[in-house]
């Protein structure tokens, strides 16, 4: 029994991402509903952003409420980019997805090394003021980006019937990128140093952690990436507006998958994507009009705190060994 | 010690906090293997040595060598790399990691490249050998362990680095007597293997006794200078520090 439980945990989870791997791909191929195949290309938008997300707010402790100013530039770039020229193919603006992403983390350096002079509530309260700032600059540059009138770029010359499928498999690849980061991470001495740092600040600088470097380039991989998702969402949509592409609930909706699914943990924004976003989905389409999803997002995460309020694998794990013990 | 060359040079050294200063002037040295433990009333300025030591805390005047060169300008982290390594009076390990993980995090600096990262590792087994701690509750969070035992790791941690002079402050503090009396067979055990140590207690009757050499210090100046036996013996210290009645 318990060799069998040993190469279930060598192998098991392996496998099982591989299998989830060949679900997500097969997935807009066997089924035929557009409308199914949005809500999985949102699914997996809010899985690789959470995933980013948790690069800073979990491994780092770091609770940013400004994420959604660097989706919303990186959706910004792109709509702005390609009203200037032709989308080629069709393929052309996902190219330009990697500069993208790192102009806009080039951005977030200089921000974060400021915000990250402060802690927890503090940091939280400075970036969400940061991403009202830019969504007022969104509002006010209206030479660059159309002010309340948004900006529209070309529309994707796409087959209708499957129209999503590149956009699904563009999120599914940004999906694929957040997370060998985050393993990438887990597994370094950059990991060792994020979690330190999330323990205490001031006794990692006391073993020599180089702080700032390490906060600042979570901080840098987790605005690649939600930046280049701006991207892809920005060019799905063919037109945006600032309280659209920069809204506090995008930010927020991060932070509560991520909390669900377990915070600092590579399955656990996965997770809490896979089960908040197509609920938000069917919620948003549903009582879209009255916003009523609002209350069901704070009853969740008032449940998620008194129930588990290290997310739902952390507090799995703990059960499960806590039964192991006791066999 | 005679005709050992000193590792660590403390010259009229002054420091504070703001405005004010703590240390008015400290001289003191610890010679290569030495144990040094510095002894005295609270807010005498004996952890603020230590911190100047460590450069958690810039000097206002005067001087801190290391091997004859001079080490104010560095900062924590170059300290540590030059072989200063610093255990806090508080608790210093990460609650939430693993012991193993906090071990590793003592060799954090090093860890650079696939040879460092082998390095580092080499060095924890190593390190865990000399500490059963380590090794029986490797995949424990730190923060389960009891206080004497948080103090073995935290002790561990420090060795990571090889340091050439460890600064322990107060490690017995908040400890039961059985988990005391391990920390200073461990001090002893480091002592023995020649490593430099910079001790601050509070519990003078036993700090002295596993030091080679001490100083009292009193209002951020030394007041007295001896071997830790000699001041052991003299009646001033034991009045003050070890609970001797007047004319014992």
């Amino acid at each position: 029994m318990r060799r069998r439980l040993g190469r279930y945990r060598r192998y098991g989870p392996g496998l099982a991402g591989l299998a989830g791997l060949a679900a997500l791909v097969v997935f807009p191929l066997a089924v035929s509903a557009p409308w199914l195949v949005t809500v999985g290309l949102f699914t997996l938008m809010y899985a690789a952003l959470a995933s980013a997300w948790n690069l800073v707010g979990g491994y780092a402790g770091y609770p940013s409420l400004g994420h959604a100013a660097f989706f919303g530039m990186g959706a910004y770039a792109e709509a702005i980019w390609w009203t200037h020229r032709t989308a080629g193919s069709g393929y052309g603006p996902f190219w330009t997805l990697p500069p993208i992403g790192l102009a806009v983390a080039a951005v977030a350096v200089p921000v974060a090394w400021i915000a990250m002079r402060t802690r927890t509530d503090v940091f939280a309260i400075v970036t969400i003021t940061f991403l009202f700032v830019v969504q007022t600059l969104a509002f006010n540059l209206r030479g660059l980006t159309g002010g309340a009138q948004g900006v529209a770029m070309p529309v994707a010359p796409f087959t209708p019937a499957t129209f999503e499928r590149p956009f699904y498999y563009a999120m599914l690849a940004l999906l694929l990128l957040a997370l060998a980061m985050s393993y990438g991470v887990l597994h370094s001495r950059l990991g060792l140093a994020l979690t330190a740092v999330r323990g205490d600040e001031d006794k990692a600088r006391s073993v020599g952690v180089p702080v700032g470097a390490a906060k600042l380039t979570a901080f840098a991989l987790s605005v690649v990436v939600t930046a280049m998702a701006g991207g892809v969402w920005a060019y799905y949509l063919s037109f945006i507006y600032p309280q659209f592409a920069i809204d506090p609930l995008l930010s927020i909706g991060m932070v509560l998958m991520v909390f669900l699914g377990g915070r600092g943990t590579l399955w656990g924004p996965v997770l809490g994507a896979f089960v908040v976003a197509p609920a938000q989905q069917y919620l948003a389409y549903r009582f879209g009009a009255s916003q009523l999803y609002l209350l069901a997002y704070a009853a969740l995460f008032v449940v998620v705190m008194l129930v588990m309020p290290r997310g739902a694998l952390p507090t799995l794990r703990d059960r499960i060994r806590r039964a192991e013990a006791r066999a | 010690m005679n005709g050992v060359p000193d590792l660590l040079v403390l010259d009229h050294v002054t420091a504070g906090y703001g405005l004010g200063d703590v240390l008015h002037g400290v001289d003191l040295t610890v010679a290569e293997g030495e144990v040094v433990c510095l002894i005295g009333p609270n807010g005498a300025g004996k952890s603020t040595v230590l911190r100047t030591v460590s450069g958690l805390l810039r000097p206002g005047g005067g001087q801190v060598r290391l091997r004859g060169e001079p080490v104010d300008h560095l900062s924590p982290r170059e300290r540590l790399l030059r072989g200063i390594a610093h255990v806090p009076q508080e608790r210093s390990l990460f609650p939430a990691m693993s012991v193993w993980d906090n071990l590793l995090m003592g060799g954090h600096i090093l860890d650079r490249g696939r040879a460092g990262r082998a390095a580092v590792r080499e060095r924890a087994d190593t390190v865990a050998e000399q500490f059963p701690i380590v090794a029986a509750r490797r995949h424990e969070a730190a923060g389960s362990l009891s206080g004497g035992e948080q103090k073995q790791v935290e002790l561990a941690r420090a060795l990571m680095l090889d340091p050439a002079l460890m600064l322990l402050d107060e490690p017995s503090i908040g400890l039961e007597p059985r988990a005391r009396q391990a920390v200073f067979a461990t001090v002893r055990a480091l002592a023995d293997a020649g490593r430099s140590i910079l001790l601050v207690e509070q519990n003078a009757r036993s700090g002295l006794a596993v030091a080679d050499r001490a100083a009292v210090l009193e209002s951020g100046r030394v007041q007295l200078n001896g071997t830790g036996r000699a001041l052991l013996a003299d009646p001033r210290v034991a009045r003050l520090y070890l609970g001797a009645k007047e004319g014992v």
